[in-house]
């Protein structure tokens, strides 16, 4: 028994329709935790070197953590790993919800989806009653629907986690969509469970995870609770949720803006957290166990239409980014992507290419199908959503995301594909703001903020300062955010509420028995993290310091409007910041990391 | 007293159920525990929970006398004494009275430990008389 565990490791093999279990070995435990931890472990030490993203070699790895499904806050998150077909590196997404907590209830620590399935199926999971079952008559459902008809056939203790038609189209940023409006959205990992044929995963499990000590385990679950809810700004948080940022990001000339030409948007003041609770926010909805729900669920009596969200970075990519300011509008962009398994910020930054590719005449309406892709035209959007999903005319292009699809069109379109390692960057203009610069050049999956959000860091101390301080944060951030990742909890009660994160500590304890601080899980943390930097070394041939270049944009053209109208971070900062990450790191100059750095986290073993 | 909930607050997070079925049974499980939220979704997106008012009809029908008063003069289960024989539940008004023998060998209700209340973050839940 492994306190704070499922206890078991779910294979299935898609192939053959062979299903097994293993027990969950004990010192994978003790060395990954759980969570991202057991994702990057299983990616690197299964997946084959050079296996395509779209074979039978590549593996969807599937796993809760020790807080997932407990009386944690936040003990409702999932990782979802896989080699990305959008990068050709590491992905991992986080899905919050519920679908975590029924993975732990059902004895499930991963859950590892291998090789193809010769015809569309759906795994069905029920404590120990484990089943592939025929998914004919749900292939190119939508995502909503599909959910919505399990439940009202299995009723609500199911969990559901589905993809839509991008996914089995192979959309190269396809989504898994849960609890109607949660995703495990970025890197393709809906594209790679669409083409193992696998439609959805329905889970209901009944059994009560082991702990180490249960009334320490309560003591510390209920503090947790009671200093979320004594945090000051826990009520402002529930109201506007991710849309806080919203207008402060405006403001600081971070909200991206047709295609991050700019930080700041005219429009930006109806996208407001405020006037999106007044217009059409319903309900808070929250993940599991979660004190400070983010979820706004919302209703636009304009396009009839429910939906969760929009939230910050839908608001920021299919809002400003496609100058578009009207947040009902945005709300039908983010339910069309919902349904139809894409993810919003990748979209968003496809658009807001094309969009910039139309009005600068690299494309014209011959090659948008007859769309007059200018900024700001919602029905476009809508239509170009479609076409991406469906792989239709312009659409078949976009649905392999920017860095492909800007080298097949050239004409300089390259420069101004917003991305870092393929993967499209989410809603933080970064023309002056180096820390979150870095940080995105630098995050393990591509330009994702959620691993070092630092752009709070880079106002507090000098946005266009190139400092080591500023690359020290970055790392540090970097190596303690995704703990929360591994340990299957939410990060933003400590973001957000800015709780105590010691108050953790104890938890983990009495739920695992096992005694770890925050300077052991950030130890962790950095273990993971060259792991997955070696993961991208050995898929990719010619990886090294290029791969870790922002897009040109954010050295090379400074915004003509806005608040950050003329600002921009020069090159040879760029490369200065690359230098003293390498430095701080302990790798190389080509962004590699040391035999010494590994022997000394003691990984030298595990990556020979 | 008694437990209240206001539906329009609740988030469906599910930290009230965990709480309770650690406090009933000892367990992190949310399906052993004493209040109901129903998801009501992608329309009309709301939730809707169902909690015990202590109005007692299920200890007037039980044969055993398992169903007293505890020392907070809430009705509980006295586990040991319950012979699973569901009299109960189909008394209560709220449809808040449990027997589910595949997860547990008695019924169970509400015993108004007030830990849910502790760790609702929206206030949709607390006890007054």
């Amino acid at each position: 028994m492994l306190n704070g565990y499922g206890g078991q490791i779910l294979r299935v093999n898609l192939t053959e329709g062979k299903i097994s279990k293993e027990p969950t070995p004990p010192e994978l435990a003790r060395d990954f935790i759980g969570g991202r931890g057991f994702g990057a472990y299983f990616l690197f030490k299964e997946v084959p070197k050079g296996a395509d993203p779209l074979g039978a070699q590549n593996k969807l790895i599937i796993s809760s953590g020790p807080f997932s499904g407990m009386l944690v806050p936040g003990g409702g998150k999932c990782d979802w790993t896989t080699k990305s077909p959008l990068t050709g590196g590491y992905a991992s997404a986080s899905l919050g919800g519920h679908f975590t907590a029924e993975m732990k209830y059902a004895g499930l620590d991963s859950i590892i989806l291998e090789g193809i399935s010769p015809k569309p199926v759906y795994l069905f999971i029920e404590d120990d009653k484990i089943e592939l079952r025929d998914a004919a008559d749900l292939w190119g459902k939508g995502a909503i629907q599909v959910e919505k008809q399990f439940k009202d056939k299995l009723g609500e203790e199911y969990q559901v986690a589905v993809i839509g038609p991008g996914g089995e189209k192979l959309v190269s940023y396809a989504s898994i969509n849960h609890d109607y409006g949660r995703q495990a959205g970025r890197g393709g990992v809906g594209t790679v469970m669409g083409v193992k044929k696998v439609k959805a995963i329905v889970i209901r499990g009944t059994r009560s995870v082991p702990v180490a000590d249960k009334e320490a385990y309560r003591q510390a679950g209920m503090a947790l609770y009671k200093a979320c809810k004594e945090a000051e700004f826990l009520p402002e948080w529930t109201r506007y949720g991710t849309t806080v940022v919203t207008s402060w990001c405006d403001e600081v000339g971070a909200l991206p803006t047709r295609n991050f030409s700019a930080g700041s948007f005219e429009g930006g003041k109806t996208l407001y957290g405020p006037v999106m609770r007044e217009t059409i926010v319903i309900t808070d909805k929250g993940c599991f166990g979660c004190p400070s729900p983010c979820g706004k669920y919302s209703r636009s009596k304009k396009y009839n239409l429910e939906v969760e969200g929009p939230e910050y970075e839908t608001i920021g990519m299919m809002g400003s980014n496609l100058g578009i300011s009207d947040i009902e509008a945005v709300a039908k962009l983010n339910l069309l992507c919902d349904d139809l398994g894409i993810d919003t910020i990748s979209a968003g930054s496809a658009i807001g290419w094309a969009m910039e590719c139309y009005e600068k005449g690299i494309f014209t309406q011959k090659d948008t199908d007859g769309l007059d892709l200018k900024f700001g035209n919602v029905e476009a959007a809508f239509s170009l959503v479609e076409k991406i999903a469906n792989k239709e005319g312009l659409g078949a292009l976009l649905s392999e995301g920017v860095k492909k699809a800007s080298k097949k069109i050239g004409q300089g379109s390259e420069k101004f594909a917003i991305h870092v390692k393929g993967m499209e960057q989410s809603a933080y203009a970064t023309h002056n703001a180096t820390a979150m610069l870095i940080s995105y050049m630098t995050s393990d999956v591509g330009a994702h903020h959620n691993r070092a959000w630092a752009i709070t860091y880079d106002l507090q101390v000098g946005r266009d300062k190139v400092v080591p301080e500023k690359v020290a944060r970055v790392i540090w951030l970097q190596n303690f955010r995704p703990m929360f990742d591994v340990l299957g909890g939410c990060r933003l009660q400590w973001v957000e509420l800015g709780i105590d994160r010691d108050l953790y500590v104890p938890a983990i304890e009495a739920i695992t028995g096992i005694r770890r601080t925050w300077e052991d899980l950030e130890k962790t943390g950095e273990r993971i993290w060259n792991l997955t930097r070696l993961f991208w070394a050995r898929e990719n041939e010619d990886f090294g310091r290029e791969w870790d270049m922002p897009a040109p944009r954010f050295y090379e053209e400074p915004p003509t409007t806005g608040v950050t109208k003329g600002q921009i971070t020069k090159l040879e900062d760029v490369n200065k910041l690359l230098d003293m990450y390498y430095e701080q790191r302990g790798w190389t100059s080509e962004g590699m990391p040391t035999s010494a750095k590994l022997e000394q986290l003691g990984m030298a073993e595990l990556v020979a | 007293m008694r437990l209240y909930a206001d539906s329009s607050k609740c988030s469906g997070c599910n930290a009230c159920r965990v709480a309770c079925s650690l406090n009933l049974f000892g367990e992190s499980n949310p399906k052993k525990a004493a209040l109901v939220i129903e998801p009501h979704f992608p329309a009309e997106g709301v939730y809707k929970v169902r909690v015990c008012t202590q109005c007692g009809y299920c200890a007037a029908v039980c044969p055993t006398e398992a169903i007293v008063k505890n020392d907070r003069g809430a009705w509980y289960v006295n586990f040991a004494e319950c012979n699973l024989c569901e009299a109960c539940v189909p008394e209560c008004p709220e449809d808040v009275m449990f027997l589910r023998a595949e997860m547990a060998n008695t019924a169970w209700e509400c015993d108004l430990c007030g830990d849910c209340v502790a760790v609702c973050g929206t206030n949709a839940l607390w006890i007054a008389e």
